[in-house]
């Protein structure tokens, strides 16, 4: 689609019509060079402002990270920026069980949060796709959710899932014997976090799944149905594979997403000590990397803890790619 | 094709899209649980600290809602929570979308060497959350700087984003018809006039679709002003983190202040909800 300017293009000094009595053949040299500058040089300058911010605010921090991830800094002990301590951090770090911990409460509440997330997507974005009325009203409905901040979502499902007077206990009543206190266990402050990321990322997951559903050709599905295929069996041979990039897309997306998580396990301990839970039940690695810079002055650890997560992160998104990528496409 | 339609028994094939009464039903049941804790906030915060301690608890609302909303907004700083999001949203906004339009067009529209591995690493960039950086953003802003507990240094490392470039670039290359560019060139308009006097005037939409999606995003943003910024100089989600701490959490107060902190973003929602719809779905597609 894109097409080479500078070769269809005419420059002015060569194919383009010289007006009569205008511009010296020195002068036309001139701006036959202003003409290739800008050709060639003007892309460069488009892209600076977003190359050189990200240069400054998100390379260079990213590096920065890992130099300050080999001190022992502390803005508590006045010149530890300076002290070195190799790579003491990151073995303090592996065996660190608190560290552990929020490494298995970030996979155990990603998993919880991110698979019925994503099927429930699926299954809404299938929904949706039928020919309805009030179209609108029925996907703004849906989207409502993502527009609703992480702090209020978090915010309200505090008080959904408090243990005196929380809404969800007395739904529950009939079925328990004593009220159940969400926060205690990891099991149910897993459950709890989970629901407040399943809640507020459902819907615009749907969207993107209902605009990658919009592309499937429908002579695919006729086929299929003169072919005998049920309506499950068309969703399974028909829809999934088609949607291959964007499931790829979005569980990579919502699993880096995962292991960042922090608001909504900081606010589900209301005492702000960045514990997350008396007993850290719910204490991701984010709100633990939170507590060591934050709560503890420990620049040096926390960069840590970032850079550990970082690759982390990309392991985890190159793992994912690779799994999912074995769905069948729809060329098979 | 057409020939084995024709020489099988013409079954109706039914229309691929319509609805039964059941999918209406589910969908239902489904916005219900996407509304309910929003409208469950409001029952909340329209009552006082004992009724929503009573057993059974109240469903429908009760008559306290503006005691509640005005003393949570005193108590909150509501007023300059507010005024501040509006000013680190807005700024982020009209940066982003200059940023992302400019990178957007190169990317869609020149040729130039480099292209295709600069754009994949834009697109790379997205893997690294701005979570990781904030103890050395933290030392830069406040130490470097100066500006601990200042707007400029929330608004300073969002102004570009990689998904705005991104999302400028796959609006422009199929909103924008090259034969408009090759006009340019052919009259002697240069790049920037090109850009100026054709792109922008068909760039608008995707633009404002895409400041629509940054706004929400830095409305709704709590981590990085959360550790700038003190309670005494809030936006309005770092307000309202502030709000629910300690044992006794008062929750009829908790919940009228998330009231105000969603109430705008609903009302741009009910007024440009198409809008923003469709610049996620279309974001969506060669995603």
């Amino acid at each position: 689609m894109t097409a080479d300017l500078d070769h269809r293009g005419a420059p002015p000094g060569q194919t383009r019509r010289r007006p009569p009595g205008q511009a010296s053949p020195h002068r036309q040299a001139w701006r036959s060079r202003l003409y290739r500058l800008d050709v060639k040089g003007s892309p460069y300058l488009y892209i600076f402002p977003f190359f050189g911010l990200f240069a400054v605010f998100g390379l260079f921090p990213l590096i920065y990270t890992a130099v300050i991830s080999t001190t022992s800094w502390s803005p508590r002990r006045p010149g530890s920026e300076d002290t070195s301590v190799g790579l003491e951090n990151y073995q303090n770090l592996l065996g660190d069980e608190n560290f552990h911990n929020a490494l298995l409460n970030t996979f155990g509440i990603g998993l919880v949060s991110t698979v019925p997330q994503l099927l429930l997507a699926l299954g809404i974005a299938h929904l949706l796709n039928y020919k309805l009325r009030g179209r609108l009203f029925l996907r703004m409905g849906v989207l409502v959710p993502y527009i609703t901040s992480v702090a209020a979502v978090a915010l309200i499902f505090n008080q959904m899932f408090a243990r005196d007077f929380g809404l969800l206990n007395w739904f529950l009543q009939p079925f328990i014997e004593n009220p159940i206190d969400w926060r205690a266990e990891k099991w149910s402050s897993w459950l709890a976090v989970s629901a407040m990321v399943t809640w507020h990322w459902t819907g615009y997951n749907a969207l993107i799944y209902l605009a990658a559903m919009q592309t499937v050709p429908y002579e695919l599905y006729e086929s299929a149905s003169i072919d005998g295929a049920s309506k499950w069996q068309q969703f399974w041979h028909v829809t999934i594979p088609s949607l291959r990039p964007t499931i790829i897309f979005t569980v990579v997306v919502s699993t880096i997403g995962a292991l960042q998580l922090f608001a909504e396990p900081f606010l589900f301990d209301t005492t702000r000590n960045n514990n997350g839970g008396s007993e850290r039940q719910f204490q991701t690695v984010v709100l633990y990397l939170y507590q060591q810079f934050w709560t503890n002055g420990r620049y040096g650890y926390g960069a840590a803890i970032a850079w550990t997560l970082f690759l982390v992160t990309v392991v985890v998104a190159l793992a994912n790619f690779l799994l999912v990528r074995r769905i069948r496409s729809a060329e098979d | 094709m057409t020939t084995t339609v024709a020489t099988r028994p013409r079954r109706p094939v039914k229309d691929p899209a319509a609805a039964g009464r059941g999918v209406y039903v589910i969908l239902f049941v489904i916005i219900l649980f996407s509304i309910f804790p929003l409208y469950w906030s409001l029952v909340v915060s329209s009552r006082d600290q004992s009724a929503v301690s009573n057993y059974p608890p109240p469903l429908v609302p009760g008559g306290n809602l503006w005691d509640n909303l005005s003393t949570a907004f005193e108590q909150g700083k509501f007023g300059l929570a507010l005024t501040n999001s509006v000013i680190v949203a807005g700024t982020i906004t009209v940066a982003v979308v200059f940023t992302s339009t400019l990178a957007g067009f190169a990317f869609a529209k020149l040729a130039f060497r480099g292209r295709n591995a600069l754009f994949t690493s834009v697109v790379a960039t997205m893997l690294v959350p701005t979570q990781l950086s904030i103890i050395p953003l933290y030392i830069m802003v406040t130490q470097w700087f100066g500006w601990a507990n200042d707007l400029r240094g929330v608004i300073l490392p969002a102004l570009m984003s990689a998904f705005g470039v991104f999302f400028m670039r796959q609006y422009l290359s199929s909103a924008m018809p090259t034969e408009l560019l090759e006009a340019g060139r052919v009259d002697g308009a240069s790049t920037a006039r090109i850009y100026w006097s054709v792109v922008l005037p068909v760039a608008r939409p995707g633009a404002a679709v895409l400041g629509l999606l940054t706004f929400i995003t830095y409305w709704n943003d709590l981590f990085w002003p959360l550790i700038l910024l003190n309670t005494q100089n809030p936006t309005v989600q770092v307000a309202i983190a502030n709000t629910a701490s300690g044992i006794e959490v008062d929750y009829s107060l908790v919940l009228a202040g998330t009231v105000i902190a969603t109430f705008p973003m609903l009302l741009v929602f009910l007024l440009l909800g198409r809008q923003i719809i469709g610049g996620i779905m279309q974001g969506a597609v060669k995603g």
